[in-house]
């Protein structure tokens, strides 16, 4: 821990000006009306998921788990994708599918440079949970998700999510992946592709992240 | 193990730098000196271009706001938990930073702390030059993504000062800082651009930086966009060092939040080996739960979508997966001062979000460059003349920039009451020149303020229905000497001007209403 001159200086203003807060606990204090980690009440949790990721303009399609690696390997062809990286963890029947279509596989290992990823076409990854009444993906970069900058660096993103990983909402989603965050793992959260309103607030998809993003949604 | 390295930071006027600058120059002088409110307000309204980019971004923004806040059935609940959860971690926050370092420190990131801008800018210079080694010309770079905290301290010129470039990688901040311009709003920092000036701005400067922009540039705003996309990513592909602020830090993990829209906070956090994150020290929250509130409240407030493209949350370096070398700078520059006014302390609750600017009459007009702070709209109004103190000519007109007609607070995330602040830090100005005043020995001479004795003349003749009538009727004489030659008064002499100065006044009628009623009306109150 630091004992810097700085950080004692700090600690003592802060202390200096808090004066008039009486010595309780923080919680008591100061009580928060807010019960932590509620769902939100929703007809068809999957369908509002579609609605909201389609709002982003991201690619949306269901398919059974049977049914996922020709899906998969369709939805690669249709973005022109010729190369793709697929992390460790990724269902190998998905891996065998796009090996066997003739598309260009990459397992990172070992580790792509940034420029052999900035080389690569597509990556598919699996996810950690999902919040549907944002279209909010969360990844914990866990097994099938890889490191961080294979989700970001190539042009195309195809997202697998199983609908029973499909959360109502943002406190549902986030007491599934508090775990994670307390495990000290790096989490990232995708709401659409890359995205800025910066000139005249026009929205433009596609700035430095994955200009196309493709949920594939597997239920059964 | 935190200890400052020493490094000197110049302030120099820019213009002497020009010919070995690494990046564009932004105008010279520092923000605390700009002209008071009105007088730069005045020159910002002779903009008819921003005043039109600015009238159609706030429209589209409030639009959009209001649409995805109403959504929610529950929103007036979360405004209420995140001013709950705000105002806890503020009142006991000694105590939470304390955590949040010690939580820090065990995931792997090593705490640093800064009192003022310049100890926080000569931690960094230290930092980078560390992280650099011994890499020359143009490999002396860092990647930034966008961040209120290091525009507040002037980080990038401190940088530019030790001859490293500090290259923007928002789109917004690019165009801003290849504009050689300043930021005039906190979320869209060049919305005072339009799509022509910034396709100028992309075909003049880029190639002197790095990746011109490609031939035939239009002025799409996707084709711009793309245009910064091949700009910035080679350097993203070369970065060794990475700067970033932080909108959270969680005190019981260590965990920091950045939440965007492009990506380029991702390859800022991810791509870099060395990542130093500046952090204001009221940016804490207590757990990782308290996210739930927050993450719903920011977007939506925000750019009033249901949520951002991108968020990334990180606990330390982890192997085989981003920078592992990471560095926190914690920062006061004034925060513990705003926190020791216990009605002004509220302001600290402030979640960067804009909405109050996006709703704010005067900022739409006027725009964010007549604050002369970085935080713009009724949020800076409050809260610059708090971090920076109320003596120079800009910080004392802050609390004046606004019609206190509240829209701010009904948009607030936090719930901070600042039509209350404003009124709040007018008398904290007014207190401060009457303590001057006092100080100079002119006690009784001069009232610091035109206002109260052009009020309390009011009043004598309100009560007194003898003095109205003569007041009336002299108004109207003056009506009608120059009815049908104008419209309106432009500014008055002194001490009316304090009043016209940011007004028009209309020219008084010809006839006064108790005028009117006797010509028109019986004394029993039939018309005649």
């Amino acid at each position: 821990m630091s004992t810097s001159e700085a950080r004692e200086a700090i600690l003592s203003r802060i202390r200096t000006a808090l004066a008039d807060v009486p010595g309780v606990p923080a919680a008591e204090d100061t009580p928060v009306p807010w019960t932590y980690g509620q769902p939100r009440v929703l007809d068809d949790v999957i369908d509002r998921f579609e609605d909201r990721v389609v709002d982003y303009r991201a690619g949306f399609e269901r398919c059974s788990a049977s049914d996922l690696p020709n899906r998969v390997v369709a939805a690669l062809r249709a973005h022109g994708v010729t190369s793709t990286v697929l992390p460790a963890g990724l269902d190998a029947a998905v891996v065998d599918a796009v090996a066997g279509a003739g598309l260009a596989v990459s397992r990172d290992d070992p580790p792509l440079s940034r420029q052999q990823l900035d080389a690569t076409g597509a990556v598919v990854t699996t996810c950690a949970t999902a919040a549907a009444e944002t279209g909010t993906i969360m990844m914990d970069h866990g097994p099938g998700q890889g490191r961080r900058a294979l989700s970001l660096v190539p042009d195309v993103h195809l997202c697998i999510v199983r609908a029973d990983q499909v959360a109502t909402d943002v406190p549902e989603a986030v007491a599934r992946i508090a775990g994670a965050v307390r495990d000290q793992r790096p989490i990232t959260w995708i709401s659409g592709g890359s995205a800025t309103s910066d000139i005249e607030l026009s929205r433009v998809e596609g700035v430095h992240g994955p200009r196309t993003l493709h949920v594939l949604l597997v239920e059964g | 193990m935190s200890k400052a390295t020493q490094v000197p930071v110049r302030r120099a006027g820019h213009t002497d730098l020009e010919s070995t600058r690494r990046t564009p120059a932004p105008p010279a002088g520092d923000l605390i000196d700009s002209p008071r409110f009105p007088v730069q307000a005045k020159v910002e309204l002779g903009n008819p271009v921003q005043r039109k980019n600015l009238h159609h971004a706030m429209t589209t923004i409030r639009a959009k706001r209001t649409k995805v806040a109403a959504e929610l059935d529950n929103w007036e609940d979360l405004r209420l938990a995140g001013e709950a959860i705000k105002n806890r971690t503020l009142r006991h926050l000694d105590q939470y930073l304390v955590q949040l370092e010690e939580s820090l420190t065990a995931a792997g990131t090593t705490v640093h702390w800064a009192r003022d801008a310049q100890e926080a800018n000569a931690i960094i210079v230290g930092l980078v030059n560390e992280a650099l080694g011994d890499a020359e010309g143009d490999a002396r770079e860092v990647v930034k993504v966008k961040s209120m905290a290091t525009q507040e301290i002037d980080m990038n010129e401190a940088l530019e000062e030790a001859g490293i470039a500090a290259w923007e990688t928002d789109l917004a901040e690019l165009i801003v800082q290849l504009g050689h311009d300043r930021p005039s709003h906190i979320l869209v920092p060049a919305i005072h651009r339009n799509r022509s000036e910034v396709r100028e701005i992309f075909l003049e400067e880029m190639g002197r930086y790095g990746r011109p922009a490609p031939e035939g540039l239009d002025t799409e705003p996707a084709n711009l966009a793309g245009a910064a996309r091949l700009h910035l990513r080679e350097k993203f592909l070369r970065a060794k060092v990475a700067i970033s602020g932080a909108n959270f830090a969680v005190a019981e993990t260590g965990t920091l939040v950045v939440v965007e829209s492009e990506g380029n906070g991702r390859m800022c956090l991810t791509l870099a080996e060395t990542l130093i994150s500046v952090v204001g020290i009221e940016k804490v929250l207590p757990t990782v739960e308290d996210l739930e509130v927050f993450l719903q409240l920011l977007p939506r407030s925000s750019t009033g979508e249901r949520m951002n493209p991108y968020t990334s949350l990180w606990t330390g370096p982890t192997a085989g997966d981003g920078p592992q070398t990471m560095h926190v700078v914690l920062i006061d520059n004034g925060r513990t001062k705003v926190l020791s006014d216990p009605k002004g302390r509220e302001a600290l609750r402030c979640i960067r979000c804009s909405a109050c600017i996006n709703v704010c009459p005067v900022y739409e007009k006027v725009g964010g460059h007549a604050y002369g702070s970085v935080y713009p709209g009724p949020i800076g109004s409050v809260l610059t003349p708090q971090l920076r103190g109320v003596t120079s000519p800009v910080d004392a007109s802050l609390p004046y920039a606004s019609t206190l007609c509240g829209a701010c607070f009904d948009v607030c995330p936090v719930r901070i009451p600042l039509p209350d602040l404003l009124v709040h830090m007018r008398h904290k100005v007014v207190e401060g020149k009457k303590a001057k005043a006092e100080a100079d020995g002119l006690k009784g001479l001069l009232h610091p303020h035109a206002e109260p004795a052009i009020m309390k003349a009011t009043a004598q003749v309100l009560s007194s229905p003898k003095l109205w009538a003569a007041a009336t009727a002299a108004g109207s004489l003056g009506g009608k000497a120059l009815k049908g030659r104008v419209a309106k008064f432009g500014p008055l002499p002194w001490p009316l001007s304090k009043w016209t100065n940011a007004r028009d006044v209309p020219i008084p009628p010809t006839e006064s209403f108790r005028a009117w009623y006797a010509r028109t009306h019986h004394e029993d109150g039939s018309l005649k």
